[in-house]
């Protein structure tokens, strides 16, 4: 039996390679550490279909397991259930805000979210609510681009899915 | 043949239709990767690129696996000809003008909202779990889509007359998106798929909605044409693929 609390502490230390400030395991990607024979099979899922960190966040967790003698490690890729912005943990979204990517949001009290427009997203900068969606898509996949309409900041927001 | 072959069969080619339509579309859209009307709409463009790639990359992993040959996604897209590629008709275009690329974005996103909703209820846990991701971020395109059809549509008298020739001109292949395999029936029966001309009535229903909001006409009475998962393709695949294609084809045991 291993401990699985301890793989966690390891994948703890792997970051995303997009958003460094976030571990696999802030992001909620790692779905299952299981242990057969002489495995260790982990399950991650992705962000997005076409998320083109898959293949290097898979080989940097092969590395850090190894470095802690996990030599036979299975990483497997799984769709479902579908990845949610609501698996990021709490630390995550604190980690992103820290960052300057606005964390994203479970729900909201604008109205035109209703609507079927943009939310309202706080600027991570100055914490003003007075901003504006300038993209759907921003650098990333998982991010739209904002502008802080009070500190005249453009930033990322971390969209939810 | 002993029908769990003509079910491997049906289901191999179910998914190479699924996946095909994805990948040729993200493949037309990466055409745009730098030329994009402004810097945001550039990346937006290649985004969606990306997860449609990222979509057909899930859909024909899966293909190679159903078909039990040993290929995986790389090989099932770069080594297949024209006849043997299914996808819909309408991603095959060209991208012509912005509009052009919207318009075609607008109607392929509607359908595959439509049927990802209906293929997260498959049989299949393969299916249904691709199918449930792909609604996600489908989501986005159609919003991102449709926003670009009100804005051209009820913009100015030129981008109006854009987007308008643009529905004329690609209306006569959406009739492909609902058309069902003669295969498809041992696939309907399992529950792993449903019939596609089921979701016309609701396509249809949206896209008046949107158009007539989009100050745009609904073409009537149009010829369609269909063929896509017969293998049967207008002139603009083998472009596409010759072009996608060359360099695996030319390397084929090339390595990054």
């Amino acid at each position: 039996m291993i401990d699985t609390t301890a793989i966690y502490d390891i994948l703890e230390t792997v970051p995303d390679p997009e958003v460094p400030v976030l571990s696999v395991v802030d992001l909620g990607i790692i779905r299952a550490v299981r242990q057969t024979v002489d495995t260790l099979e982990i399950d991650i899922t992705p962000t997005y279909t076409g998320c083109p960190a898959m293949k290097a966040i898979e080989q940097d967790i092969r590395e850090a397991l190894s470095t802690h003698g996990f030599d036979k490690v299975q990483v497997k890729l799984v769709y479902a259930p579908a990845w949610t912005t609501d698996w990021m943990s709490e630390n995550g979204k604190k980690k992103l805000k820290e960052y300057g990517i606005a964390p994203p949001e479970k729900s909201s009290p604008d109205k035109s979210s209703i609507m079927g427009m943009a939310k309202s997203i706080a600027c991570p900068l100055c914490g003003s609510i007075h901003t504006e969606m300038i993209s759907q898509f921003g650098s990333t996949a998982c991010k739209a681009l904002y502008r802080c309409i009070d500190c005249r900041e453009p930033f990322d927001y971390f969209k939810c899915l | 043949m002993e029908n769990k072959d003509k079910k491997q069969e049906a289901l191999f080619e179910y998914l190479l239709w699924l996946g095909d339509s994805a990948l040729i579309l993200g493949q037309r859209l990466g055409e745009w990767c730098g030329h994009g009307p402004y810097l945001e709409e550039d990346i937006a463009l290649t985004n969606i690129s990306l997860d449609l790639i990222g979509q057909a990359r899930a859909f024909l992993t899966y293909a190679g696996e159903v078909e039990g040959l040993g290929k995986d996604e790389d090989q099932l897209a770069f080594f297949r000809g024209e006849r043997a590629y299914k996808n819909c008709l309408l991603v095959e275009q060209p991208n012509g003008d912005f509009g052009q690329t919207i318009v075609k974005q607008y109607f392929y996103s509607v359908f595959a909202k439509l049927l990802f909703e209906q293929l997260s209820q498959s049989s299949d846990v393969q299916i249904a779990g691709i199918a449930a991701k792909s609604l996600k971020e489908t989501n986005y395109h159609v919003r991102h889509a449709r926003e670009w059809l009100f804005r051209l549509g009820d913009g100015t008298e030129e981008s109006h007359k854009r987007v308008q020739n643009a529905v004329n001109e690609l209306w006569l292949l959406t009739g492909d998106l609902f058309e069902n395999s003669a295969k498809d029936g041992i696939l309907f029966d399992a529950g792993i798929a449903f019939d596609l001309s089921k979701l016309l009535p609701e396509w249809e229903k949206q896209i008046r909605i949107d158009l007539m909001e989009a100050t745009l006409t609904v073409p009537e009475g149009v010829f369609m044409l269909k063929g896509g998962r017969e293998g049967k393709h207008t002139e603009f695949l083998g472009h596409i693929l010759a072009e996608m294609q060359a360099l695996p084809r030319t390397i084929p045991e090339g390595k990054w």
